[in-house]
């Protein structure tokens, strides 16, 4: 096919940014029956147990200009403990007042460091998660890209 | 690899209504210097672990009082003073409450001493214009009790109430006389062992009677 399947120690641990982002862009659903489906499921308690609040978005005009406050938006968090030698610690957070998703962002954040869970989840969820995002942004920009409109200058006659 | 689990311990179990029975009792304690208050029953499961027992703070290397009140009033916006060799429990505030962790004791708005580990005039008394700025230590001691061989006397105190503490410096009395004459600037303290807590603050007049 095209790349390679890759080992678990080629998934090495940078990925984390990009897999608690797909974690945290992931349907809850989908999250909730990968958990469902885990066996032996660990154990684990809550370290910072799911709490909504707000967070202050900042921007810069250009992306270079002055920081400045663009609004708050509601965020949930959690943070959770998952027994191991070591114990790993999982984040999780997410957009909006889900605090199960927020949990399952956790959970699944801290067995993603286990190298031993590692590349079953990275195969088995994050890599889906991944492509069902994209599939439904394609999807997305097709619908839009229906009403596009493409401007054309005319060279009108009178110039 | 990653960093693993740094901080282990949980923090209060329902912050909401937990840390308003610590701030509450902190308020009464403060408010009736010598009188001892408990906050096992105030800060049930979590950080204090079931009802009454010590929890799970053992390595964080301080009493269950204290942890509580450190839980309950500091934030981002308190610089704390932990003294050294306070690694896990630095990491531990840093986690659950954002405190900044501060090395001068003087920059410190909440202090956790150790017995008397430092001395008052080390910390921040607050202005004349400003004396709410002033710090708050919280001081784990060995014993404490009511009734005893120091005495206070001062507003919140009818006549004058004997506390026992022990593991306060030998210097202590001296050192209060002096934080007692700022008034009203001055640190208020609050005495933490194990799950009791007293305050003393900087209205009290304190008396070693024997001495």
């Amino acid at each position: 096919m095209n790349i390679a399947l890759m080992a678990s120690d080629d998934i090495p641990d940078d990925l984390r940014p990009r897999w608690i982002s797909s974690l945290s862009l992931a349907e809850p659903a989908v999250l909730e029956a990968h958990w469902a489906m885990l066996d032996p499921k660990p154990s684990f308690r809550w370290l910072r147990p799911a709490e909504s609040g707000l967070v202050m978005l900042r921007g810069r005009a250009g992306g270079n200009g002055q920081a400045f406050n663009l609004g708050e938006m509601t965020a949930t968090r959690a943070v959770a403990l998952v027994d191991g030698t070591p114990a790993l610690t999982g984040y999780g957070y997410v957009a909006g007042r889900s605090r199960r998703h927020a949990e399952l962002a956790a959970l699944f954040d801290a067995l993603l460091q286990d190298p031993t869970r590692r590349e079953d989840l990275w195969h088995d969820l994050v890599l889906p998660v991944e492509a069902i995002r994209s599939e439904a942004r394609r999807k997305r920009a097709a619908a839009v890209g229906t009403t596009r409109v493409d401007f054309t200058t005319m060279v009108r006659g009178d110039v | 690899m990653f960093e693993h689990a740094v901080v282990t311990q949980p923090g209060l179990a329902d912050p909401v209504h937990q840390s308003q029975e610590i701030f509450r009792t902190v308020l009464a304690a403060l408010s009736e210097p010598g009188r001892v208050f408990q906050l096992a029953a105030a800060a049930p499961a979590g950080v204090l672990g079931p009802v009454g027992g010590l929890g799970p703070v053992g390595d964080l290397g301080i009493g269950p009082a204290a942890l509580a009140v450190l839980l309950a009033l500091t934030d981002g916006d308190t610089p704390v003073w932990l003294g050294g060799e306070a690694e896990a429990l630095a990491n531990y505030l840093r986690f659950h409450t954002g405190s900044p962790i501060v090395a001068d004791p003087g920059a410190a708005q909440f202090a956790l001493l150790k017995g008397g580990d430092r001395r008052l005039d080390c910390f921040n008394p607050g202005t004349e214009d400003f004396p709410d700025h002033s710090a708050t230590l919280i001081v784990e001691v060995v014993a404490l009790a009511e009734g005893g061989s120091i005495t206070l006397s001062g507003p919140g105190i009818p006549d004058h109430r004997p506390v026992t503490v022990q593991g306060l410096p030998a210097d202590f009395a001296e050192q209060w006389a002096a934080n007692h004459a700022q008034f009203p600037c001055g640190v208020d303290v609050i005495v933490t062992c194990g799950a009791s807590l007293m305050g003393l603050p900087r209205t009290v007049s304190l008396t070693r009677s024997g001495r």
